[in-house]
């Protein structure tokens, strides 16, 4: 597979087949469904609708001139500010075509996302892991039980809003000859620095500097 | 004692029928496939796996893996951590290839934030994530012959095994954990000689690959046991979303080191090694012919390797010499900057893959401009070839799931994550 890219050597990361006219190719062939199309380090990536995600991606693997047809994976990504919190992202492979695409529906806790393990059989443990860690609900998906966590586990993990120690932890009791669970009893509190330059970054008050804007000082 | 049907029937040939008799069941015609436990303690599972599978006799009819037990939560652990502290969760996932984890990982800040990276560097880098795909092969086709029944192997193989994580020990430090590919190039410029052993290594090893082939690739027993076993086609291969040499072995020429060249591979002179028959035997053969090829990209990193920096001189990336921290103030504070704030990478979403020894390792970074990541998602390569242990062990014999798992390379730190 000869890959004449002039891009080769330039960087150290990936380099990728390029992809001149994917993008109209890609608004005609999602029509409607599109909502928005990322180009991004350059990467591109797709928002569709939801509804339609089992369609486009139909599309998307039989279109002679994309061929994804390898789904590669889904994970979900949490932004709890957003009302439809978290973005279900798959990432498409092309074998034949060597092109990668990203495909980002939106959903809540409550609104199901429809699966897709009648096209891909690959899907199924990617949405459980999902559902696991997020909480996402998929529609059609025939075994949506947790995956990475304990056994009776409450709680999705890698929610924002969930804390990084958890709520409980185990332990053997010689007691009971069992493993019991306990709320969390941290020694000493979880510590979290702020090393974010004063210059870039914050999005808080630094102390005193209330009075430049005209604040009481002390507030 | 008279009168027990187990008892009178000693020493002659036992039929099904008879079988079926001693069974206490309502119409005395009707056997229940049982279910068993297989692991997560057993030497065959590679590790804490869970297989709840329902046999008939000795026929699976069933196979349901249970993951999850070696989680650890990296991908919200990371969430926590600067860019830089959060690299050495990387050798954590997949123990076996630790250099090759790190990889994904740091060209995937390098894409975000464009950071340039020496020729020296990606030499290195290419260097040393073949040597870990020949340690990440030795553990997988040594282990695969001792599920089988093959003893040797693992006991020949294991010396190199170490000799390769002395190159890994005085590279960085470490055998294991090495943390040594940082973004921006690598941690330290290697030892003096270490190049001409590296050399000298290569030369001994093609030696002591081809008579552990010898051994096995020809046995009859390993070939009972291995050929014809766990077959997967091209296209159920790629729905089941597989990728490395699982997926060569089906016969589909695919290899991101070719197709989609990161670091110094688009320099690299190698044949992409395909299978036919997709099956346990030819995931074994195809990695190898892997470790061969492997061998060849090391000998030419060895003997192209160009002078230069180990690492980018942008010190807004990589920290300075520790000398020239002593005698620059500039110096100083930019490696107070670097390893207490870290470098803040610009916000935006990429998924950068590799070739790991196993197969397509990416990562998935959403970057949101802040010193540490919004989200870092592992794409572990195991957890799409476990997923398809039902696919593939479905009316096979008991004794063949530890060689199907055998030759899928699992590895549970990466799985689990």
């Amino acid at each position: 597979m000869d890959l004449q890219s002039p891009e080769l050597g330039k960087h150290s990361w990936p380099v990728m087949a390029g992809s001149d006219g994917l993008e109209a190719h890609l608004r005609g062939l999602i029509g409607d469904d599109l909502v928005e199309l990322v180009i991004h380090a350059g990467e591109t990536g797709v928002v569709v609708r939801r509804e339609a995600l089992p369609a486009v991606m139909t599309k998307l693997r039989d279109d002679a001139s994309l061929r994804l047809d390898q789904l590669i994976d889904i994970c979900g990504v949490d932004y709890p500010d957003r009302a439809e919190r978290f973005d279900v992202v798959y990432q498409l492979l092309s074998m034949r075509m060597n092109l990668r695409l990203r495909v980002t529906v939106t959903t809540d806790h409550r609104t199901p996302v429809p699966s897709l393990t009648g096209i891909w059989p690959v899907a199924g443990w990617y949405e459980r892991e999902t559902w696991d860690c997020y909480g996402v609900l998929f529609d059609g998906n025939p075994d949506l039980r947790r995956i990475l966590t304990d056994y009776g586990f409450e709680g999705h993990p890698f929610r924002k809003d969930f804390p990084l120690t958890g709520h409980v932890e185990l332990r053997y009791s010689e007691e009971h000859k069992r493993v019991v669970y306990e709320p969390v009893k941290l020694a000493q509190d979880f510590r979290s620095f702020d090393f974010l330059s004063p210059w870039e970054g914050t999005d808080y008050v630094l102390p005193g500097d209330e009075k430049a804007n005209g604040g009481k000082p002390g507030a | 004692m008279g009168g027990s049907p187990v008892l009178e029937k000693a020493g002659a040939a036992w039929t099904k029928d008879d079988v079926i008799d001693l069974l206490p069941s309502k119409d005395g015609n009707q056997i229940e496939n049982y279910m068993i436990n297989f692991g997560p303690q057993h030497p065959a599972a590679h590790g804490v796996l869970r297989l709840v599978m329902e046999l008939d006799g000795e026929v699976i009819e069933r196979c349901d893996p249970h993951i999850g037990l070696l989680h650890r939560g990296t991908e919200k652990l990371i969430e926590y951590k600067t860019y830089l502290q959060a690299l050495p969760y990387m050798d954590r996932l997949d123990y076996v290839s630790p250099m090759c984890m790190e990889h994904s990982y740091v060209l995937a800040i390098e894409k975000l934030a464009g950071i340039e990276v020496p020729l020296r560097a990606k030499y290195i880098r290419t260097m040393f994530a073949e040597i870990t795909r020949i340690l990440n092969h030795i553990l997988n086709v040594t282990t695969h012959a001792m599920d089988v029944g093959a003893m040797t192997p693992i006991l020949w193989l294991f010396e190199e095994r170490e000799k390769l994580m002395e190159f890994y020990e005085r590279v960085s430090g470490a055998r294991f954990h090495a943390a040594y590919f940082r973004p921006g190039g690598v941690h330290q410029e290697m030892p003096g000689n270490l190049l001409s052993d590296i050399k000298d290594w290569c030369d001994g090893f093609t030696r002591v690959l081809d008579e552990m082939q010898s051994l096995v690739a020809d046995n009859r027993i390993f070939k009972q046991r291995n050929v014809d076993i766990g077959k997967i086609s091209k296209e159920d291969a790629v729905a089941w979303g597989f990728t490395g040499p699982c997926i060569r072995a089906s016969g589909v020429a695919w290899d991101l080191r070719k197709s989609q060249p990161y670091d110094a591979y688009h320099l690299m002179d190698f044949d992409v090694i395909v299978g036919n028959d997709g099956d346990c035997y030819a995931r074994f053969m195809v990695r190898m012919d892997e470790m061969r090829q492997s061998l060849r990209i090391i000998r030419q990193c060895v003997v192209e390797m160009p002078e230069g920096s180990h690492a980018t001189l942008d010190r807004k990336v990589a920290p300075p010499s520790r000398g020239e921290m002593k005698r620059s103030m500039e110096a100083l504070i930019h490696h107070f900057k670097l390893y207490t704030e870290g470098l803040h990478v610009p916000a935006g979403e990429a998924y950068v893959a590799t070739e790991s020894p196993k197969g397509e390792f990416g990562i998935f970074m959403v970057a949101d401009g802040t010193n540490k990541p919004w989200r870092c998602h592992v794409r572990a390569t195991g957890m799409a070839h476990l997923q398809a242990m039902d696919f593939l062990c479905k009316g096979h014999m008991l004794a063949d799931a530890p060689a199907i798992l055998g030759s899928l390379d699992i590895v549970f730190g990466e799985v689990d994550r």
